[in-house]
């Protein structure tokens, strides 16, 4: 991967999330650049240790510093604008390409069926074969840009414009951990139950949580993806493979 | 060692600062709804402000001490008592083993936060000890309290005459600033945010005059409000990001939700303006058919008075220095 010794010179707007975060912007639409501007702009202001700064959020378009009031940042009487000095600070000499610490993780899916139940559906609406769809959806290219919405839930950018697929109009209540679910070129593993919105295509073996696991996330914002689909048989194989990790 | 739960109440739970810096992994920050009154509760038993304290909601509990200990009550006052007698809000007060906590009439407020010295004994999750309900994790079993259950706790008194210890702590002078634990408020106040300017000039006037009433459907993930209703100029989808305690969003159907301690930690509704951290305690307090106003203020102002509540804190401290000493005394005897 290239790394550029003079960093890009990104266009970039900072604003305020009440008085105790303060977000960068890189963008306004969902893209591979900007997601990784938003990750290498958080490693910037990581080692940076902004004053009073606590936590880092990188999300597809936009990087959240969380922020408490200290002596040191409310010198001049404001700390947002302390803390905007200091981002533009850090950022114009531009951002080098970091190399994250990411690691590409494969993650095994049963598409359709039980597992997938909406298979057939999104395969209709979008006019391809369920089997189109699932090469195209395992072919993609994909890349974790933050996590959220729960413990350890991965949010994925697809690449493949065949995924633009607005959200189900009434949300279905209880959605099992390990679905893959897709929507707007998105798409989430489900680290638990939980209500959903999205169209569910397959499901994973694979836990995206696990409290008795370290680190207890299996994806961190920057990994890389690689989907293998799986028969049903080896899903059942894989899940029972892990009941027996946990309990030994 | 311990306290046992006579009567649970609805929905007690555990609650420290919450997990502030685990929320690029997902995990959400819960923690203590009004900081404030967690914060001072703790102080006033000598404990750092990390320190969990137990939660208590419109229905609290009932709790029997199985050791003797020194515990305060913050926040809402809803008349603790110990045995037959109402014990002070914002007071060190000394139990005995079999003495039993309960609580008489609400006066106002919607939580009370009772600390121990020494703090709980709990289950820390990614740096905290807050309860999370939705993935059953942290505090006591990642649960709210049941009938029967034991918490035990860190440092119980040790044998010592506990009239003394009693006496004692009476004669600390307490004074509380009327910022740190003043609970009703008929207006919060609210900075803008980013997308202010996207919302209909109506919608903007409305937000500042208009009052607002906290729904049935309000929890510790958010307050669903009923008001005007408020709406985009231009509807459009947004992209999921990072959130804050006291995001005043904006969801289709235009009635505000307040995100609170258990929101998700990131999310894509519009949002129109972000309660202040120093008004946060105030809305925290809040229950079902309250009803309030906002008003704005800008940045600047918001975090000059988040500083200064800092401030006095450290104060109250120092002020509270004594307390610490006195039962460090106190449960250290055992030791020697």
């Amino acid at each position: 991967m290239p790394n550029p010794a003079k960093g890009f010179k990104p266009t970039y707007a900072i604003r305020s999330q009440g008085d105790r975060c303060i977000n960068v912007d890189f963008g306004d639409a969902i893209h591979p650049d900007t997601g990784r501007l938003c990750l290498s702009a958080s490693a910037i202001f990581r080692a940076a240790h902004l004053p009073g700064v606590f936590e880092i959020v990188p999300t597809y378009i936009s990087v959240a510093l969380h922020y408490v009031p200290t002596a040191e940042n409310m010198a001049n009487g404001c700390a947002y604008d302390t803390l905007s000095e200091r981002i533009h600070e850090l950022l114009k000499d531009g951002i080098p390409d970091f190399e994250q610490a990411s690691k590409t993780v494969e993650i095994p899916i049963c598409y359709g069926g039980v597992h997938g139940p909406d298979l057939l559906d999104i395969a209709k609406r979008i006019n391809l074969s369920p089997e189109e769809v699932i090469a195209r959806h395992s072919q993609s290219p994909a890349m974790v840009y933050m996590l959220g919405f729960a413990p350890g839930c991965p949010y994925i950018a697809l690449l493949d414009p065949v995924f633009a697929i607005p959200r189900r109009d009434t949300p279905v209540t209880a959605v099992p951990a390990g679905a893959v679910v897709v929507a707007n070129r998105q798409n989430m593993i489900y680290p638990s139950t939980l209500p959903c919105g999205w169209h569910i295509l397959g499901s994973t073996p694979l836990k995206m949580f696990d409290l008795e696991r370290n680190p207890p996330v299996l994806l961190s914002p920057g990994d890389h993806v690689a989907y293998r689909p799986i028969s049903s048989e080896e899903y059942d194989h894989l899940k029972h493979m892990q009941s027996l990790e946990v309990s030994a | 060692m311990s306290f046992e739960v006579l009567k649970p109440g609805l929905l007690s739970t555990f609650q420290d600062l919450g997990r502030l810096q685990h929320q690029r992994l997902g995990i959400p920050v819960a923690g203590a709804l009004d900081v404030n009154a967690h914060r001072l509760a703790n102080l006033l038993v000598g404990n750092g402000a990390e320190l969990a304290t137990l939660e208590m909601n419109l229905f609290p509990p009932t709790l029997k001490a199985h050791a003797s200990c020194c515990v305060a009550f913050s926040g809402a006052d809803m008349g603790p008592r110990i045995n037959d007698g109402k014990v002070p809000m914002n007071r060190p007060v000394v139990l005995r083993a079999g003495d039993e906590i309960s609580f008489g009439t609400r006066t106002d407020g919607a939580r009370i936060y009772m600390a121990v010295h020494g703090g709980f004994q709990l289950n820390s999750v990614f740096d905290s000890a807050s309860t999370y309900l939705r993935s059953a994790i942290g505090g006591f079993q990642g649960r709210a309290l049941k009938r029967g259950d034991v918490v035990d706790i860190h440092e119980p008194l040790s044998d010592i005459d506990l009239s003394v210890l009693a006496q004692e702590l009476w004669d600390v002078k307490i004074y509380l600033k009327s910022s740190l634990v003043k609970k009703k408020t008929p207006k919060l106040r609210i900075i803008k945010s980013a997308q202010w300017d996207e919302f209909t000039p109506e919608s903007r006037a409305d937000l500042i005059t208009q009052p607002f009433k906290v729904t049935p459907v309000s929890d510790r993930m958010g307050f669903r409000l009923e008001g005007p209703t408020l709406k985009l100029s231009q509807p459009r989808q947004m992209i999921s990001e990072s959130v804050v305690f006291g995001t005043i969003q904006v969801p289709v159907g235009g009635q505000a939700i307040i995100l609170m301690a258990d929101r998700q930690p990131t999310g894509g509704y519009p949002k129109i303006a972000y309660v202040a951290s120093v008004d946060q305690p105030l809305l925290a307090q809040l229950s079902p058919g309250d009803t309030f106003t906002f008003s704005l203020i800008d940045i600047a102002e918001a975090q000059k008075l988040d500083a200064k509540r800092e401030e006095d804190f450290i104060a109250l401290q120092r002020q509270l220095q004594p307390i610490e000493e006195l039962l460090k005394l106190a449960t250290g005897a055992k030791h020697v």
